[in-house]
């Protein structure tokens, strides 16, 4: 559902798209199914003249059995969203694939700096391309990035990657992702930040290798 | 012979039934629980004016960005951020917590008890005192040199810590003071609810005679009680970083951040069920009058709110999945978080249970009772992908979490609190409101939730993150699409709040206008409706307080000729 509003461009995204889209088919299920039962049950039992209600404590056999199962199929549907949830976080969180470069993204109030690799691969090296408020990286790879902050909690968050991190001050938090799709996305701030939060944007390229290659030839020194 | 008046009031609150006391004594000064209860409704009703008035202005801007908010004028991002931040907080600590809590739990829990008061009728006035003072102190902080604190009302530092970062020096440390004085108004609230319902109830109640609301306030007051300590601690630690120059929080000399969003949502997830639980005591008490029915499994009911109660001191870090927390932590509160959906929807499925066999009557609270059961259905469901850690990586910090969760506070605080209203203003003021405004009311009210939620549903799934000012700034976030959905949202909430001018001129009006009200004019079977309405000061006659001899659920039992059979008859 979410890939209709916001284009998936990263190798997650789609596993996160599935699972959003298979949670709300369970529960989307369950909430027909309970809001049908409680219409049913006030048009069925809604005043009548001259009919009374029933005596019922709850604890009749044939009566639980209506809460009883459906209460037994919840811990099942549990079990599958939580089976499936561990699964996506796993690969998304938990490990981090070989890379292919490492980039660092530093924020600050209200702003993303960013360093990229130069042409040898390395960061810390002096060829570091250093840029603020863009980012560039080449579809295919896969990136480590080690998230900064300078000052207050800030969150690097890419919609069309489906990712999310908080940015703590006094912390190195490193997290991977691999573009699958050229193009130009947003990054937003996601936790707020100050009286900048709602300007603090940045935007990231994502490149084929030539383009990504001539970036970074264009930029040898800065 | 006429004796000094000085005399009488040496003698304590109680001995002063009956006599005439002036304006100032009977109002304010008051320690009987129902005026108690009375000024924490008015409060609560008289912050919500702040509460509702907050969203107006900053949906407006967002519909509207740059315009000039009519009764406003120019929103800039500073007082965005106050407006939003301010109102999570007195939505949630100024109007939820007071009217829910402790105007029901005041009002009702003597009377449903069968007590004449509260066990410590004088805590109880300072109680209110406190929050009154607490209610000051926010007020104040709204305009303060620099403004109001905007940091979202988690206030995670270092941002409300540093007023370098924040700038709002005065704001972000009255706002501080006013959380925690609050605190300490409901602590005491709470040791007295729990205190009054373990030791004051009617000769032959039993603990499960007890009526559903009595119960869930207490559950609740237990469930603050036990979390709110590390929250006051943190507030303690964050009020010195702003002012005293500690370092708790401050990583530059080796604070930790973090720490202040485990306490923050160590307290925070309970308060959710905190406030939840009187909702839902409140629609138990609704549904079965209304339909006539003996609550389904009340036991199962109980045990559910207290296995919800218990589960939830074991989920706080779902907010924190992503802050920078230990990955592998996230795995062990995603299986707690979606746990909870198991006591929470038996909950709703023994309640939807209760309808069965039911005689319905769709009187204005009925139908709050039976939107709150629909609504929350919807912020219910809404919270598993939001438990689920995987998809909690895109969802969070989206509009999708402020959908979420409205659709579960929208029913708790508003819908659960007009249930309350409607059903007992009879008992509250001796007359009754008006049947037609009350469902225009709720019709308005019901319809345009979904008018305002719905479409930020859809705007968080499209990546729409919280707390911005103008998504213009955002090339993806400024489609005319989107902007559409922003705009249906405002209008909704427009229409929802001139909605809200139906119910107070109903409530006041009714108030003094309204037809006259017998002693139980829902014919239900609580003790509460066995006294005058309004009820006298001591709530019954002193030989005439009553004892019980059944649970409070009896409607329709074989053999009587009327379909209630109240508490206090003996057969």
């Amino acid at each position: 559902m979410i890939e209709r509003l916001v284009l998936p461009a990263s190798t997650f995204a789609g596993d996160i798209d599935f699972l959003f889209w298979f949670i709300h088919m369970m529960v989307g299920g369950w909430f027909l199914l309970v809001q049908g039962m409680f219409w049913y049950l006030l048009f069925r039992y809604r005043y009548q003249e001259g009919v009374k209600s029933q005596y019922v404590t709850g604890k009749e056999k044939h009566l639980k059995r209506w809460v009883n199962i459906p209460h037994a199929l919840i811990i099942l549907c549990d079990v599958a969203v939580i089976f499936f949830a561990v699964q996506v976080w796993y690969n998304v969180k938990q490990v981090l694939p070989e890379a292919d470069a490492t980039i660092r993204v530093v924020s600050q109030q209200w702003a993303w700096s960013f360093v990229h690799p130069g042409e040898d691969g390395e960061l810390g090296t002096d060829d570091d391309i250093k840029t603020v408020d863009e980012l560039h990286v080449q579809e295919g790879s896969t990136y480590h990035f080690q998230l900064e902050s300078r000052d207050v909690l800030h969150s690097f968050s890419v919609p069309v990657f489906r990712l999310k991190q908080d940015a703590v001050p006094g912390r190195v938090i490193t997290g991977w992702f691999e573009p699958t799709k050229a193009g130009v996305y947003d990054i937003q701030c996601a936790e707020m930040c100050g009286i900048g939060h709602g300007i603090m944007g940045a935007r990231i390229h994502v490149e084929t290798a030539e383009q990504h290659a001539a970036w970074v030839a264009s930029n040898k020194g800065s | 012979m006429s004796e000094p008046a000085s005399v009488h009031h040496d003698h304590g609150a109680h001995d002063d039934h009956g006599h005439d006391q002036s304006f100032v004594s009977k109002y304010l000064l008051s320690t009987d629980h129902k005026i108690i209860g009375l000024q924490y409704l008015l409060t609560g009703m008289f912050m919500a004016l702040f509460g509702g008035f907050f969203p107006y202005v900053f949906r407006m801007q967002l519909a509207f960005p740059g315009l000039s908010v009519p009764f406003y004028g120019v929103v800039s991002p500073t007082e965005y951020n106050a407006l939003i931040t301010n109102h999570g907080s007195v939505m949630i600590f100024w109007v939820a917590m007071p009217v829910l809590i402790a105007a029901f739990g005041n009002y009702l829990i003597p009377l449903m008890i069968g007590a004449d008061d509260m066990v410590f009728p004088r805590l109880n006035r300072l109680s209110y005192q406190i929050f009154a003072l607490s209610a000051v102190i926010i007020i104040i902080s709204f305009i303060v040199p620099q403004g109001g604190f905007g940091g979202a009302w988690t206030a995670y530092p270092p941002l409300s810590a540093n007023a370098d970062y924040n700038l709002t020096p005065w704001g972000s440390t009255l706002w501080l003071i006013a959380v925690a004085v609050e605190f300490v108004a409901f602590l005491i609230g709470g040791i007295n609810f729990i205190t009054t319902a373990m030791n004051s109830r009617a000769p032959g109640m039993r603990w499960f005679d007890v009526p559903m609301i009595v119960w869930m306030i207490c559950i609740a007051s237990i469930l603050f009680m036990a979390s709110v300590g590390p929250l006051i601690a943190g507030a303690v630690m964050l009020g010195f970083d702003q002012n005293l120059g500690t370092h708790f929080f401050d990583p530059k000399a080796g604070g930790d951040p973090i720490l202040w969003q485990h306490l923050f949502w160590f307290f925070g997830h309970p308060e959710v069920y905190v406030v939840l639980l009187p909702a839902t005591g409140i629609v138990a008490e609704v549904i079965t009058t209304f339909s006539r029915k003996k609550l389904f499994g009340y036991k199962t009911i109980l045990y559910t709110a207290i296995g919800t109660g218990i589960l939830s001191f074991f989920v706080w870090a779902h907010h924190q999945f992503i802050a920078g927390i230990d990955p592998r932590m996230a795995n062990v509160f995603t299986v707690t978080t979606v746990l909870i959906s198991i006591p929470i929807a038996e909950m709703m499925f023994l309640f939807i249970g209760t309808l069965y066999g039911g005689s319905i009557r769709f009187k204005p609270p009925m139908l709050f009772a039976l939107s709150f059961i629909a609504l929350f259905m919807i912020g219910g469901v809404t919270g598993i992908p939001l438990g689920a850690s995987g998809s909690d990586i895109y969802l969070h910090d989206s509009y999708y979490v402020i959908a979420h969760f409205h659709y579960t506070f929208f029913p708790i605080a508003i819908i659960g609190s007009f249930t309350a209203l409607y059903y007992w203003f009879p008992k509250m003021f001796g007359r009754m409101m008006n049947e037609t405004l009350g469902y225009v009311h709720f019709w308005v009210t019901a319809v345009t939730v979904n008018g305002i939620f719905i479409p930020l549903f859809v705007l968080g799934a499209a990546g729409q993150h919280r707390r911005i000012y103008n998504y213009n700034h955002f090339a993806e976030l400024s489609t005319p699409d989107l902007q559409a959905l922003r705009i249906v949202a405002t209008v909704s909430l427009v229409i929802m709040l001139l909605g809200q001018f139906v119910f107070l001129f109903n409530f006041f009006y009714s108030m003094f206008f309204g037809e006259r009200a017998t002693k139980n004019p829902w014919k239900s079977c609580t003790l509460e409706w066995t006294t005058e309405s309004p009820p006298p000061h001591g709530n019954w006659p002193v030989d005439e307080l009553p004892t019980v001899y059944r649970g409070p659920y009896e409607y329709a039992v074989e053999g009587r000729d009327e379909d209630y059979w109240p508490q206090n008859v003996p057969n």
